[in-house]
């Protein structure tokens, strides 16, 4: 529980405690953490990095709401951490909670918006849908996923829509096709946007770019690469811009997470995202022996 | 009598063979016979050059004499006058430019090795485990941003005043560049967290995981304290725009350091990965650099170059710290200067350098080093560490109305460590760039002592 201070400011202490958890499908977890100084600043767009346990890694997860003094974030189990953050309970606490990171969204004077969401990106989409509709924009939403198991938030998403188009890779739901075929029907249809704003999986950005450079519509995306810190110390998050011919170095955890898709080098950014690949496939089978070990 | 010894006594260290292999304190400093043998050699100058040499003003030639007579407690209480951080200072000054430079012995001979003996007096109070008592408060509450030895020195003289002291730190553990930057094997984290235990003890409040300028701000912080001391640091690395920097491999040296230091992948269970490389070039020739390159040998590299592009005479690292990685078989490339990075499939497999020349001195009077046409040569190398330099951090400019910086970043301040802004202060490389542990606490004094007397009016 934070503690108050006699005029206002919320110290967040020790203590991250887990208030509520729920699984969204069968790798994606939503759980809300008591950080009232990080829910107090949150706004969509930005992210916090979190270690569970002592001597934990740190790792960036973009905030997906606030709830009162709560932080809702939603994860995929893609590795070590991750698949321990799953395995705590409601009630327990994570070691640290830092945030908010980054800069927020820029959603202001945006009349006619896109938001695409891939997989579990999907998460860190839904509060920039949701903000966006609440200043009155048109929101039109195109949420992607490899098949119907791993849907998630279509009921929150369809709230903050005046239209929401789903698609599966394997057509088990919605429209089948990837995000940027119903993108690219829209704006052949003669649809206005004055942006789309995606995020997903890298090479989904990617080809939301591409196709919107096909349109002229300005695009943009939020990057997550590897970082530790979060506050401009490593560089550890670096990208590439192309901006007007030159290129230009950007860390992602101050300068981003959300960049002008045009200028993003995102062959570079794949290659960078699988730095520690062969390690993380160890750590995260070493956590899984552990894991099975506790519960056996 | 003083001991004529032209020679000062070593400090026992660590077989270079066998420390490559861990991440132990290399030195294992002076034991008390050692310790009055070479107090013995202070002249005890009336005019104490030595004093002057030193960014803080400890009376050296006074703690020296106590040393001699055996009376290392009444050491430590001089340093303490103008030093709280005697331990860890007298391990990473560079006393070769500062004190010892001046010292009257090292005229013929070597200079008294005022620093061996700083770190031994540290190291037997901190042995002696007193605990701060807690000082009774004024009531009157102040706030510190940032944990390294700036904002640790000023909160402790606050602290010691009665003042209420609040220190916020972004990282999830206290002391900044001494935990994050400063390898264990050079200063050992049982001190600094020591320190740290020692401001808690006297009522100074911790509170890690805040990033002041996003989780709060400065005029926030005003609302609910009545001063602000900025000691944020030089955390933002600088690279040298050359291709290839955006390889697997690359890393600049902070990021490198604070994955082994501070999440600790240098130990076999680590959750966070470090490359484990075989050849790797480190650019730059400072304190950073070598702690870096004397990592990667740590860390099981089998052949680890400096890449610097003056001589070594202008390496601006401590004396020390090279003599270390000599021994320790870092090789030196100098006079030459990265100009690409060569990847293969993404990955780092090369660096090419060119060679250089000394020119003309320029306005520091240090030799600009000059490019030599068509010399250009590659080192075969998987991984490169950038450790040229780090620039403040702008989050706090940003995000505070008010305070003015410099061109290059740095908070502007006057001699009083006072900003442009309204009962905000700053200190330590948060205003001058990346510089000393030393420099930084002085300011952090020099601020304590301004901020006392605004709050007293």
């Amino acid at each position: 529980m934070g503690q108050k201070s006699n005029k206002g400011i919320i110290l967040d202490r020790i203590m991250y405690k887990i208030l509520s958890k729920k699984s969204l499908n069968s790798t994606v977890i939503e759980m809300v953490i008591e950080a009232p100084m990080v829910a107090k600043k949150a706004k969509p767009g930005q992210f916090i990095i979190l270690r569970v346990n002592e001597d934990g890694e740190r790792i960036p997860l973009t905030i997906a709401g606030t709830i009162n003094n709560g932080v809702k974030i939603i994860f995929q189990v893609v590795g070590a951490t991750t698949l321990l953050l799953a395995n705590k309970n409601e009630g327990e606490t994570i070691e640290d909670f830092v945030g908010p990171l980054g800069n927020p969204t820029k959603i202001e004077n945006l009349k006619d918006v896109c938001i695409i969401g891939g997989g579990a990106g999907c998460a860190i989409a839904l509060p920039i849908a949701e903000a966006l509709h609440k200043q009155g924009s048109n929101v039109t939403t195109i949420i992607g996923f490899r098949n119907k198991d791993l849907l998630i938030l279509e009921d929150d998403f369809r709230k903050c829509s005046n239209e929401l188009i789903v698609t599966t890779d394997d057509g088990s739901y919605g429209v089948h096709d990837n995000v940027t075929g119903p993108l690219k029907k829209l704006l052949s249809e003669g649809k206005h946007f004055d942006e789309v704003i995606t995020i997903g999986p890298l090479v989904m950005m990617k080809f939301v770019v591409l196709t919107c450079k096909e349109f002229n519509v300005p695009c943009t995306v939020s990057m997550n690469p590897i970082m530790i810190d979060g506050t401009g110390m490593c560089g550890g998050c670096r990208l590439t811009l192309n901006v007007d011919g030159k290129k230009v170095t950007k860390f992602a955890c101050v300068d981003g997470p959300d960049f002008d898709g045009y200028q993003i080098d995102f062959d570079e950014a794949s290659m960078r995202n699988r730095m520690y690949s062969d390690f993380e496939k160890h750590t995260y089978e070493a956590t899984c022996n552990l894991l099975n070990k506790d519960v056996k | 009598m003083a001991d004529l010894n032209m020679k000062r006594n070593a400090m026992p260290i660590q077989d270079p063979k066998v420390r490559t292999h861990n991440f132990d304190e290399v030195a294992f400093g002076y034991s008390e016979k050692l310790a009055i043998d070479e107090a013995q050699r202070c002249l005890h100058c009336l005019n104490k050059p030595c004093v002057s040499g030193c960014p803080v003003n400890i009376n050296i030639p006074d703690f020296i004499e106590e040393v001699k007579k055996g009376e290392f407690e009444k050491a430590y209480q001089i340093i303490a006058i103008s030093s709280s951080l005697a331990s860890i200072c007298g391990r990473v000054c560079p006393q070769e430019t500062q004190c010892e430079s001046k010292c009257v012995r090292g005229i013929k001979g070597e200079a008294v090795a005022i620093g061996r003996l700083e770190r031994f007096v540290g190291d037997y109070h901190r042995n002696l485990n007193i605990k701060n008592e807690k000082v009774k408060s004024n009531g009157i509450k102040v706030a510190v941003i940032g944990s390294g030895p700036s904002g640790l020195t000023c909160a402790g003289d606050l602290a010691k005043k009665g003042y209420e002291v609040t220190i916020f730190e972004a990282l999830h553990t206290a002391g900044g560049v001494l935990v994050y930057g400063i390898p264990e094997f050079r200063l050992p984290k049982e001190i600094v967290k020591k320190e740290i235990n020692n401001l808690i003890d006297m009522g100074v409040k911790v509170e890690t995981n805040v990033v002041v300028g996003k989780t709060i701000t400065i005029d926030e912080i005003l609302e609910d304290y009545s001063a602000v001391y900025v000691a944020t640091g030089a955390g933002l690395p600088n690279f040298m725009n050359i291709p290839g920097e955006s390889l697997n491999g690359v890393y600049s040296a902070n990021e490198y350091l604070t994955r082994s230091n501070l999440m600790k992948s240098y130990l076999k269970d680590s959750s966070t990965p470090i490359k484990r490389s075989k050849n790797v070039a480190v650019v730059g020739g400072g304190n950073v650099a070598m702690d870096a390159a004397r990592t990667a040998l740590r860390l099981g590299a089998e052949n680890v170059y400096i890449v610097y592009r003056r001589s070594m005479v202008e390496l601006p690292a401590r004396k020390e710290e090279v003599e270390h990685a000599i021994e320790e078989g870092i090789e030196f490339k100098l006079l030459n200067n990265p100009v690409e990075i060569i990847g293969d499939n993404g990955n780092v497999v090369g660096i090419k350098c060119i060679k250089m020349e000394l020119g003309e001195p320029d306005e520091r009077g240090r030799r600009r080093p000059v490019e030599i046409e068509g010399s250009e040569f590659t080192i075969d190398v998987d991984t490169v560490i950038m450790a040229i330099g780090t620039s403040p951090n702008p989050l706090i400019k940003f995000t505070t109305e008010g305070l003015e910086v410099t061109n290059r970043g740095g908070i502007i301040v006057d001699d009083f460590g006072k900003t442009t802004k309204d009962k905000v202060y700053a200190g330590g490389d948060a205003v001058t760039g990346a510089a000393t542990v030393i420099s930084a606490m002085g300011a952090g004094k020099v601020a304590a002592k301004s901020i006392d007397e605004m709050l007293r009016k």
